[in-house]
């Protein structure tokens, strides 16, 4: 249970009758880069458990449409895109019912999307908390990430029941059983949400600004993945470009397993996975530099 | 010997105003102009063309702090406001990090919330129970085991399954109190929490911080109420713009504390020496008595130099007598002005309803306001005394003390400082009910 906060304890010269006593913490100015306490984090995992429950009731009470919402809103979003880019733009779905494709597309994003979004204020959001009881803050963007998850398991057993219907009436759909992988893409969409929200919070607490880009940013970047639109429609040499985006290479695959297109290979794969962790690592330190500090900001 | 808690020379530096907060829309401007060669337009135009950023911008809350605190202390933290009280408290509780220096800890930290923070309005209490126990560091299985003891500790068994959205400001913080207190933590931080809930629960938090003590638990007390204060703390420090003022026992700290704030001070615990004084009207008294001294005690007889909202006070007067004085037809006046010099009360032994039977040559008098009914402030005492209609002996504005808060009302709370104006009624409230009077049309 010992709380090493600081660096090595030992090394450093102590008066002698300090030596003799077990400090527990040592609160100092500075810490090292990649001092990240992950062992703290797991001793204090009962708190994201209990955030993940405060969110999910809290959310469940105070709305009488509640759950109800967790299908509303990718179910128009799916509606709009299916009539705006399958109808108007008429836009190419690889041979899969237009609304099962962009449903899949709208899923995934929305849970990217939305972890991205909440993390990025964990600072402005928990302020009056952070202020007053020191936990460590990484709690929030893990409780975000969970909670989500739920809501996208919602959204998905809504996924499936469109994929089970459209299948009944003779779709060419075929789900293959890397669907086992499934939590390996939640996984690395719940990492890509964390590293890009602790970046963007890290930014925050000294750019305010950066909030209202946000919502903007996420808007464009969606546009920039193929949600709306299937990869095999970009030209091949500019699908080098989307191979950078971590986001790409999750979606393709999600519809690669569930309705069978095929447009994905397996360096885009690791590249997605090589670029997430990166973004990962920058990001956890960079919120680990800041949120020593961020209440003298705020 | 041993130390459960060493602060080594503590700086705490914070930057003033909203120059922390950046916008990525200016740096990126400045930087193009910068890129360009032309002039930075968000540069400040200063009177002086050094660029050297102006070091009034930043102020030290906390300027090379060092102390100790032993297993079992309760130490009392106390100061002005912006004395750097609470930035020590943050520092300790790792909510913000120091500039310089360090701190050492051995064991865990539990610091008591603001009333309801963290707390969840749409969850009931129970659910909340569980969250605050898990925000201030104790496990899910640690909180169950102690479920019983808190919510039996805050008195909220019947409303377990309520929203907390619906308690009372009271409920809420007997909640959040008895959640940190069952924390199993070596030392903790209570940052002006009691000046909410009823006498009866503070009274409960008192005895429950005491056991926390004997159980070997320390705890950090910052409080404005220097009554608290005195009777809780062992030891007190007093901090003065980020510094190390005094430290000792919590009694004489205390005394130390509320003599500096005090311009014209009573003197040594609250006693003013009257032979001398300048506030004595000669011309008009005979002199047959003269005032020797007055002073303040408390309810347990102890001189003080202030008074405690809510508490039993005394003002002693020490007269002697100088000629022959009929004892029935003596009448002790004392007048309280609030700071501004207005004359709030007029306090005399005649109204009262007192008689004086015998007068020894030298003799005291003693008044005794059962419940202090004044806002927290500084007040000056004007004496008198007459024989029937001759006056004897006046002492204007003879000292002055301090009135420090505490309950009066049974929420605990006392009306605003700006506007709240000097008294406090006893009061009841009632209704809201059907209109009874109607308006005249």
């Amino acid at each position: 249970m010992t709380t090493e906060y600081s660096a090595s304890q030992g090394g450093e010269p102590q008066a002698p009758e300090a030596a003799a006593v077990e400090w527990t913490t040592i609160i100092r100015p500075r810490h090292p880069w990649f001092h990240l306490e992950l062992g703290e984090l797991w001793r204090y995992r009962d708190l994201v458990l209990m955030f993940v429950r405060r969110d999910f009731v809290a959310q469940y009470k105070q709305t009488i449409l509640g759950p109800l919402w967790f299908f509303l809103q990718p179910l128009f979003t799916t509606i709009i895109f299916t009539v705006v880019f399958g109808h108007i733009a008429r836009i190419s779905t690889d041979g899969v019912p237009g609304f099962l494709f962009y449903l899949a597309g709208t899923v995934c994003w929305g849970y990217f999307a939305t972890c991205l979004t909440e993390t990025s204020n964990t600072f402005i959001t928990n302020a009056q908390i952070f202020g007053k009881v020191y936990f460590p803050r990484l709690v929030i963007p893990l409780a975000i990430v969970i909670s989500n998850i739920f809501k996208f398991l919602i959204q998905f057993c809504l996924f499936l029941g469109f994929l089970v219907y459209y299948y009944l009436k003779g779709a060419p759909l075929v789900v293959s059983p890397w669907a086992l992988a499934l939590p390996l893409l939640l996984l690395q969409m719940a990492l890509l949400g964390i590293a890009c929200g602790t970046l963007v919070s890290a930014m925050t607490t000294k750019y305010r600004d950066l909030t209202l880009v946000v919502g903007f940013g996420v808007q464009l970047w969606m546009f920039a993945t193929p949600v709306v639109y299937p990869l095999s429609q970009i030209p091949a040499h500019y699908r080098h470009y989307f191979a950078v985006n971590p986001m790409a290479p999750v979606i393709e695959s999600f519809r690669a397993i569930f309705l069978g297109t095929r447009s994905i290979t397996p360096e885009y794969l690791v590249l997605g996975w090589v670029i997430t962790l990166s973004l990962l690592g920058l990001g956890l330190v960079l919120f680990n530099r800041v949120e020593k500090r961020f209440m003298d900001t705020i | 010997m041993t130390t459960v808690l060493r602060v080594e020379n503590l700086w705490k530096q914070y930057r003033l105003g909203v120059i922390g907060h950046g916008y990525l829309f200016r740096d990126l401007q400045s930087w193009w102009a910068r890129v360009r060669g032309e002039d930075d337009p968000n540069r400040k135009i200063n009177f002086s063309s050094d660029d050297t950023p102006v070091a009034q911008d930043r102020i030290w809350a906390l300027q090379d702090l060092s102390l100790e605190v032993k297993p079992g202390e309760v130490l009392g933290i106390i100061g002005r406001n912006g004395a750097g009280k609470s930035t020590l408290l943050k520092i300790i509780s790792r909510v913000t990090a120091p500039t310089r220096g360090e701190i050492k800890i051995k064991g865990r930290v539990a610091s008591l919330l603001e009333v309801g923070t963290g707390f969840h309005p749409e969850l009931t209490g129970r659910e909340n129970i569980f969250l605050n126990g898990a925000i201030l560091g104790m496990t899910i299985r640690e909180i169950q085991g102690k479920f019983d003891s808190i919510v039996d500790f805050a008195g909220v068994e019947k409303f377990v399954d309520t929203p907390v959205k619906r308690y009372s400001s009271g409920m809420h913080v007997r909640l959040a109190f008895s959640v940190a207190a069952h924390l199993e933590a070596e030392i903790l931080v209570v940052d002006e929490v009691l000046a909410v809930g009823d006498a009866g629960f503070q009274k409960k938090c008192l005895a429950k911080m005491g056991e926390v003590t004997g159980a070997g638990r320390t705890v950090l007390f910052v409080s404005h109420n220097m009554g608290a204060i005195s009777s809780l703390c062992s030891r007190a420090i007093l901090l003065e713009r980020g510094r190390l003022a005094r430290t000792g026992g919590a009694n004489a700290v205390v005394a130390a504390y509320l003599a500096a704030t005090s311009d014209t001070g009573p003197g040594e615990n609250g006693f003013a020496s009257l032979e001398n004084h300048p506030g004595r009207f000669k011309s008009w008294l005979s002199g047959k008595i003269r005032f020797e001294h007055c002073f303040l005690t408390d309810e347990f007889g102890h001189r003080t130099g202030y008074l405690t909202v809510g508490r039993p006070g005394n003002i002693t007067l020490g007269f002697k007598v100088r000629n022959s004085v009929a004892p029935a037809n003596l009448v002790f006046v004392a007048v309280v002005e609030n700071s501004r010099g207005d004359r709030i009360t007029y306090l005399s032994s005649e109204l009262a309803g007192a008689r004086f039977d015998d007068l020894p040559a030298e003799g005291e008098v003693t008044c005794t306001i059962p419940r202090v009914p004044l806002v927290p402030g500084r007040y000056s005492l004007t004496l008198a005394c007459r024989e029937g209609p001759e006056w004897l002996d006046s002492v204007y504005q003879a000292m002055s003390f301090e009135v420090v808060g505490a309950e009066f009302y049974s929420t605990g709370q006392l009306p605003p400082a700006d506007g709240g104006g000097d008294f406090l009624l006893d009061s009841q409230w009632s209704g809201p009910s059907e209109r009874r009077l109607e308006s005249r049309s």
